[in-house]
């Protein structure tokens, strides 16, 4: 599937200025080499069972599935130390810093969860830590912000263009362009130039391998449709992955659709972008006839990004997977019913899966098994979530 | 003319090329034609022309604040080109390098630019975010239309890709003399003189070389080493601040460093 390293299909790539060309080549060879090293794959596997808590556990949402007709099964990343799945990926890279012998971390977030993460990984490795965060996000998620600080990382606010996640990709990409002989770049998610979303997708396929061992052991047999939230789509490639080759099983993920497609307030670039070039990789992009990046909407920060990761691009080009948006107000919505229901409260990014998932119950074959990917959970959100309280 | 033959004999009369920067349409575009004619008047060999983009991730605070203001203003990648070609019909001579990011190129297509580029008479284009190993499909269409890309080089560059660069470039490598993005700096770069030999004679191409440069003694110093010297954010600050004197005045400050 991949002929060209680093592109999934035409997607993909590594277009980025001059400067980061080395250190990405540089990055792409450490990486390699880590992974062909049995230790550094036990050290992992080390730390994700004792740091970071997996594997996470697969919960049967037994009063949501009665009320909905269908087996509604939970991966509950949500319990993933920091609280979500981005810890998955910020340990594996802050690993392979050691072995880099780099001495500082720099991230970029967007809800927050992949600052902490970053945060918290740098702190148990002893590393140093700088997190990007638009000036809009630190608002909207100020528990997060605190609590980087709290875990020793400097936060700097970026207050350029939408002051959000990308504008915080854009500074995290600049700063790294001049600091990289002692610093790594952790990106969060599956997205950005090669090897970043190969990486952060292999990070991040534990998820997957876990889950579909989890649902086969707790049912017998494989679910009807995977159903997973996507901002850059770190988590949705995690838990796709465990099932790409199941062709019976159906892979869907769900784009924040704002304040719905036709408002042009949205993050749904499936339904709104072409593909384009941001962030060194080739994509769909929310972009105007110009080819000038569109401003995005979403009540969750981290789905708040105008670029998919490539290999979702590549997946919904061959017609593996699928691709649906949910709005805000559907994904409060659900959020509300998952913690009335089942005593969960979910992150507003994984809430849009469960909106797909409330939505479509009619469509979805009674009976069926459905997993949904809980990505994070939604103490970071409680600022936003007020007005609709 | 190519670019190094502009820069070429520039060297003859006595001095290194000068090469300033602009972003186009800050504040405007009808601003940017006057811009161009101050520049041309002091002294500049070839003139970059910035095309503004949303997300400019290789550029620092001044030019990400004048990519801003331009694209507020209403330009856009076409439009741009058209102000060089209306330029070229009121009589700019200067050789036009277009500065740009990928995304727009790719939106309006790569055929499409390359035609326009030739037709509004852009002599070089260099795609920022686009690294040789990725270059080839725009430099085939750039060359059916006899424009030069510019491909960039590094401080970490190393010497297989420098090579590499050499073959894919025009005529010119533009050399950037710092890691990070664009902005103004006090010095040099350390050992700036032996890596501008290292990379010409790897490359084979003639060097401008830029990222920094704001003062008339950096300018003096690496106009022994360099073809070209590239100013930007110096003078998109100075015809910020002040318009086109101000522009004007910059621009002679910095040139008149380059005599060697």
């Amino acid at each position: 599937m991949k002929a060209r390293p680093g592109y999934f299909g035409l997607f993909g790539g590594r277009f980025v200025p001059e400067t980061l060309v080395e250190p990405l080549r540089a990055l792409t060879k450490a990486y390699a080499k880590a992974r062909r090293d049995p230790s550094f794959n036990r050290e992992l596997a080390a730390e994700l069972r004792d740091f970071v808590g997996r594997p996470t556990p697969l919960t049967f949402a037994r009063r949501l599935s009665a009320q909905l007709g269908l087996k509604l099964y939970l991966k509950r990343e949500d319990l993933a130390h920091t609280g979500a799945h981005k810890i998955n990926n910020t340990v594996g890279q802050a690993l392979l810093a050691k072995r880099m012998k780099k001495t500082r971390l720099i991230a970029e977030t967007g809800a927050g969860q992949h600052g902490v993460a970053t945060a918290a990984a740098a702190a148990r490795y002893g590393l140093s830590c700088t997190v990007f965060m638009g000036t809009e996000d630190m608002r909207r998620q100020a528990p997060n912000v605190d609590r980087m600080r709290l875990l020793g990382a400097e936060v700097v606010p970026v207050s350029a263009g939408t002051r959000t996640l990308k504008d915080a990709t854009s500074e995290a990409l600049r700063v790294w362009s001049a600091t990289s002989s002692d610093t790594h770049y952790v990106l969060g998610s599956a997205l950005g130039p090669h090897p970043y979303p190969t990486m952060v997708g292999d990070f991040q396929s534990v998820i997957g391998t876990e889950a579909r061992r989890q649902v086969l052991a707790a049912c017998g047999r494989l679910p009807w449709e995977v159903v997973a939230c996507v901002g850059g789509g770190s988590n949705a490639i995690g838990i796709f992955s465990g099932f790409l080759k199941d062709k019976g099983v159906r892979l869907t993920g769900v784009e924040a659709g704002g304040r719905g497609i036709g408002s042009g307030l949205h993050a749904a670039r499936f339904s709104g972008g072409r593909p384009g070039v941001l962030h060194g990789t080739y994509t769909y992009l929310l972009q105007d006839k110009h080819g000038q990046v569109r401003n995005t909407h979403s009540v969750s920060a981290g789905l708040d990004y105008p670029a998919v990761g490539p290999e979702h691009a590549q997946l919904r080009a061959l017609g593996r997977a699928r691709y649906v948006f949910a709005t805000d107000a559907e994904a409060v919505a659900a959020l509300k019913i998952l913690c009335r229901l089942e005593g969960i409260l979910p992150a507003l990014e994984s809430a849009h899966a469960l909106a797909y998932v409330l939505r479509e119950r009619r469509r979805l074959r009674k009976g069926s098994i459905v997993l949904v990917n809980l990505s994070g959970r939604g103490d970071k959100d409680m600022p936003a979530l007020e007005p609709y309280l | 003319m190519s670019l190094a033959q502009a820069l070429a004999r520039r060297r003859a009369s006595g001095r290194c090329g000068f090469v300033p920067f602009l972003t186009a349409g800050d504040p405007t575009l009808a601003a940017t034609r006057g811009y161009l004619e101050a520049l041309t008047r002091a002294g500049a060999d070839i003139v970059e022309l910035g095309v503004p983009f949303s997300d400019p991730v290789a550029d620092g605070p001044v030019i990400q604040a004048a990519d801003m203001r331009a694209l507020k203003a209403g330009a856009t990648l076409t439009k741009v080109l058209d102000l060089v070609r209306s330029s070229r019909g009121n009589g700019l001579r200067t050789p036009v390098i277009v500065f740009t990011y990928l995304n727009p190129v790719m939106s309006l297509g790569l055929a499409a630019f390359a035609k326009r580029c030739a037709r509004s008479g852009v002599d070089g284009v260099l795609a920022v975010d686009l690294p040789a190993e990725a270059s080839g499909p725009l430099s085939a269409q750039l060359g059916r239309n006899g424009v030069e890309l510019v491909l960039l080089a590094s401080p970490t560059t190393s010497d297989e890709r420098l090579r590499a660069i050499g073959r894919k470039s025009g005529s010119i490598v533009y050399y950037v003399s710092r890691e990070g993005v664009t902005g103004v700096r006090r010095g040099l770069a350390p050992r700036l003189a032996a890596r501008l030999k290292r990379v010409r004679a790897l490359t084979g191409k003639s060097l401008i070389v830029g990222f920094g440069v704001s003062r008339r003694a950096q300018a003096r110093a690496l106009a022994r080493h360099a073809d070209g010297v590239v100013a930007g954010s110096a003078l998109v600050a100075a015809a910020a601040s002040g318009g086109k004197k101000a522009l004007a005045k910059a621009a002679r400050e910095i040139c008149g460093g380059l005599a060697c």
